[in-house]
């Protein structure tokens, strides 16, 4: 299905946007100004935003410890997110979780995650209550799903996650996000399915795709027919694998002594989503250079803005420590 | 003597007893580094340096870098313990126990119980663990409590490099299985250490970290430090403290802080966990029951509120205990009348 100018113009924008936000965190947590530990999500840009383009508000996602993509590909506010990442009071969780717990409940986004593998039962809960609430007036349901690592898929949690959604058909979708690498170690080492976390899903008993993860278009047309898949009612999970990179360290300050010879450099010269996408889009006379430069242009000012607000964005105050451990205590 | 690092203390004991004893292995995520990737073993060593060069000595057998899979990591300490092997599992940090705690709480603690005392089982686990980093509320916590309250696992907690070397000596070679609390926070601390190859600190000991007539102030780990930094300031001012290192919390050296408090009849209790349920509670009910004669004021607690542990360095500062705090429990205890 071809999109239009305006949905290309959209989706270019959101990966951008993502894009400039970690590459500005890269610059501004050399400074020492942001505390707490960062996981940058350059390079994996065209997973978030080709899969969240198609959700609704209904639809729930939950994210991983590498989270700033998928949060504003869900529709997170961007001066919200920084805010958040600065510790301000001002941010999306009143500076209590920073970087890696960012969530906005009414956005759809049930949180990043700091524990490894915490995702997938969490999602399979929240496709549950969608399959409880039933298919809309066209007769879809609501779904649910858990972005997870290459190293996640190594969780018990996630598998007994995709056998709990398998047997309970619930409407969830397990979107693997292989980028070759948790932390230090590679998947060739950690992944002993030959490499495949998309065939291990299978063996679960569910129907998988699998797709190159920096192009947008193949991530956006293959998670088109998994949604229209598992928005069927009495269909239950899916998974789709796709293969993906990561441009920085795992964490900001990772040393990356793992990394091949030039490895960097090849990736964001073959490998780059955003640069794919623009090739692609030139290429068929979709969009021209002027009109993505602007989008460039207003990304890079959404972001000088949100820096500007974070730095701005007021403190929390000591007694904020006791504010929400409960609603009523 | 040798100064080292609480980092290098605990690395260079690990590898010294994998030397002595071939029966020592390592298991835990990202322990080698650069596992199945072009840079290859060794790439890394360990995200928290203790265990570099330890793949090069000894080889994939002993040096056993896992997926993540906590559940698995625990378990497999476990199962190597019991066939006879003297695994020291890494949990990268302490607060992923969540996800390995069966395999801890129910099995590994409670082996020879079961058993009828028919089962050995010398696991070690290290866990990392402690606030600081603004590393927010599932990377920075002190789970003594959980473990402590675990019968059948010793709990240690070094403060210094050279309690760090021959604590964690003592608990490769003890036959029970030992959780060794590192404090993140104290890595970098450095110190003489006894370069004995045979060094061991016995399980149950504490340490008499400074010495004072006035009040009793019980710390363990990176709360030492706090404590001894207040007590320093207070001395400029008269007041004197005994600041009692507990090292181990299970066993537990009763006698050393009991003694202290029947001279001082005051005591404050140092904690980073959160206070309910906490080892704060339980060495204020040891004292209230076994010296309440000699109390001269009520037991006071410097401990985290009730919340999980906050992201903003403003909110983590005002949710940890700090060496202010301590100093201004110290003047309650004495003001008290
Ligand atoms: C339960 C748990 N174990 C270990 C960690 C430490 N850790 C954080 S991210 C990570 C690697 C995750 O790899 P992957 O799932 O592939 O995600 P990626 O970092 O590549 O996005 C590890 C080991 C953790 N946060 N939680
Ligand atoms: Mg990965």
């Amino acid at each position: 299905m071809q999109l239009n100018r305006e949905a290309l113009t959209r989706a270019y924008r959101q990966m951008k946007l993502i894009r400039e936000f970690e590459e500005r965190l890269h610059e501004e947590i050399q400074t020492g100004e942001i505390a707490g530990f960062t996981h940058l999500y350059c390079g994996q840009e065209a997973v978030a935003v080709g899969v969240c383009e198609h959700l609704t508000e209904r639809d729930k996602i939950v994210s991983t410890h590498r989270g700033h993509g998928h949060c504003l590909a869900k529709g997170c506010d961007v001066d919200g997110m920084m805010k958040e990442i600065w510790g301000s009071q001002d941010g999306l969780c009143n500076g209590k979780g920073g970087s890696m717990h960012i969530a906005d409940i009414d956005k759809g986004m049930l949180g990043a995650n700091g524990i490894v593998g915490a995702g997938a039962p969490i999602a399979v809960g929240a496709a549950l209550s969608n399959k409880i609430d039933g298919p809309d007036e066209d007769g879809k349901l609501a779904i649910a799903l858990a972005f997870s690592g290459d190293g996640a898929c190594n969780q018990g949690t996630t598998f007994e996650a995709m056998n709990l959604a398998v047997v309970t058909k619930a409407p969830c979708i397990f979107v693997f996000e292989n980028n070759h690498y948790s932390e230090h170690t590679g998947v060739d080492y950690a992944v002993g399915t030959v490499q495949d976390i998309a065939s291990r899903a299978e063996a679960f008993g569910m129907k998988v795709w699998r797709a190159d993860g920096t192009d947008f278009f193949a991530v956006h047309d293959t998670f088109r027919e998994v949604l229209e898949y598992v928005r069927t009612p009495g269909n239950g999970p899916a998974a789709v694998e796709f293969d993906t990179e990561r441009f920085f360290g795992h964490f900001e300050g990772d040393p990356q002594r793992y990394r091949g010879e030039g490895e960097l450099d090849r990736l964001r010269a073959e490998r780059d989503c955003l640069k794919i996408f623009r090739a692609s889009v030139t290429g068929a006379a979709l969009l021209d250079d002027a009109d993505l430069d602007k989008v460039d242009a207003d990304a890079l000012q959404a972001i000088e803005d949100a820096v500007t607000a974070a730095r701005a964005g007021a403190r929390p105050q000591p007694e904020n420590v006791l504010d929400n451990v409960y609603i009523s205590y | 003597m040798a100064k080292l690092t609480y980092r290098d203390a605990i690395r260079n004991t690990m590898f010294q007893e994998m030397q002595r004893d071939e029966r020592v292995v390592v298991l835990g995520e990202d322990v080698v580094g650069g596992m199945g990737t072009a840079g290859g073993p060794e790439a890394i060593g360990g995200i928290w340096s203790t265990t570099t060069g330890f793949y090069d000595a000894f080889g994939p057998n002993r040096v056993i870098d896992t997926p993540i899979s906590e559940s698995a990591i625990m378990g497999a300490a476990g199962g190597l313990a019991l066939a006879g092997k003297r695994p020291i599992a890494e949990i990268m940090f302490a607060d992923f126990i969540g996800v390995s705690m069966d395999q801890l709480w129910n099995q590994i603690a409670k082996f020879r119980y079961m058993f009828g005392g028919k089962s050995v089982c010398p696991a070690v686990i290290r866990m990392p663990c402690g606030a600081g980093y603004n590393a927010a509320a599932q990377h920075s916590q002190m789970i003594s409590q959980f473990v402590t309250g675990m019968p059948g696992i010793k709990v240690v907690m070094p403060t210094t490099p050279e309690d760090a070397c021959g604590l964690m000596r003592q608990a490769i070679r003890d036959d029970d299985p030992v959780v060794f609390l590192e404090h993140k926070f104290l890595y970098g601390l450095t110190g003489e250490v006894n370069e004995d190859p045979d060094f061991c600190i016995p399980f149950g000991h504490a340490r008499l970290a400074r010495a004072g007539k006035d009040v009793t102030i019980v710390a363990s780990g990176m709360m030492v430090r706090y404590a001894e930094t207040a007590a320093d300031d207070l001395a400029q001012d008269g007041i004197g403290c005994d600041v009692i290192d507990i090292r181990t919390t299970s066993p537990l050296d009763e006698e050393a802080i009991l003694d202290s408090v029947e001279v001082t009849g005051r005591a404050v209790i140092v904690d980073e966990a959160p206070p309910r349920c906490s080892l704060a509670t339980d060495l204020s009910s040891l004292i209230a029951q076994k010296a309440f004669a000699s109390l001269k004021a009520p037991i006071e607690m410097v401990t985290p509120p009730h919340t999980p542990v906050p992201f903003a360095r403003e909110l983590e500062s005002a949710y940890l205990p700090s060496p202010a705090k301590i100093a201004a429990a110290v003047r309650k205890t004495l003001d008290y009348r």
